[in-house]
């Protein structure tokens, strides 16, 4: 594994216009290694799921709603930590099936971990029930001659 | 989110231009509704070329407007979707009611 490039850290409320924001902070976070455009937008897709279902599941009728999204960037990965403090998760083996979803009604779609699985190489659901949850995924970038990557820099 | 539409050939044109996740979806799914349900088109193309985001909120968008169409026999039709979409679209199956085209 290689050395750690950057660290950060973002705290935001469990809004819907946040999804965004975020998904798009966490993608120019990652560009710094410049890893390729799908790598990029696999990334994108992951987080906005993840913050999504912050959004959507995690603090109804709660005070505290904030998120807390930690990624820690190194030059071949980069691992993403998406935190909620709300009701958590009773069953992760059920939550994290392919169209499983409290919220058919709403027309969601049940694929959120899904995508995570397959967008990103690793991810990690801990959950307390009552407690919240953090999911923590990693993108392996693919190594690129370092030429390309400094024509992709100019 | 914008909505485009052009009417040819008995051909509803619908094209996404924006991002479609959470946040958007309800704005979405009503604007959708409003042109689906009122056109006289045979059938419907969905055009995602000008579409830069969407992840699987877009999928419950998608499949609620599919089952309101089918219902009127309008079959709708995907084109121009994102490599995430595709990937998206193929792990849920949504092709099978929805195919791609172009």
């Amino acid at each position: 594994m290689k050395k750690k490039f950057n660290h950060m850290k973002l705290e935001i409320s469990a809004q819907s216009i946040n999804e965004s924001f975020a998904r798009s902070t966490v993608a120019a976070f990652a560009a710094q290694v410049n890893p390729t455009l799908d790598e990029i937008n696999d990334i994108k897709t992951a987080v906005s799921e993840a913050v999504t279902n912050c959004v959507v599941h995690a603090y109804k009728d709660k005070g505290d709603n904030m998120i807390k999204i930690e990624c820690e960037l190194y030059a071949d990965h980069i691992q993403i930590s998406i935190t909620d403090r709300g009701k958590g998760i009773k069953d992760i083996q059920t939550a994290i099936q392919p169209f499983v979803t409290d919220k058919l009604e709403d027309e969601r779609s049940g694929m959120g971990f899904t995508v995570m699985q397959s967008f990103m190489d690793s991810v990690n659901v801990q959950s307390k029930y009552g407690e919240g949850t953090t999911v923590t995924m990693q993108k392996i970038f693919e190594s690129r001659p370092v030429g390309q990557a400094k024509a992709k820099r100019a | 989110m914008q909505l485009k539409q052009r009417l040819h050939n008995n051909v509803l044109y619908i094209s996404m231009d924006g991002e479609l996740d959470h946040h958007t979806a309800e704005f979405t799914r009503v604007h959708l509704d409003d042109l689906m349900t009122q056109t006289k088109a045979a059938q419907i193309i969905i055009d995602l070329a000008r579409l830069s985001f969407m992840d699987s909120t877009g999928i419950g968008v998608l499949i609620g407007r599919y089952k309101k169409m089918k219902a009127k026999n309008v079959p709708i039709f995907i084109c121009n979707p994102s490599n995430q979409a595709e990937r998206i679209f193929k792990m849920t199956g949504l092709y099978s009611i929805m195919p791609k085209i172009g």
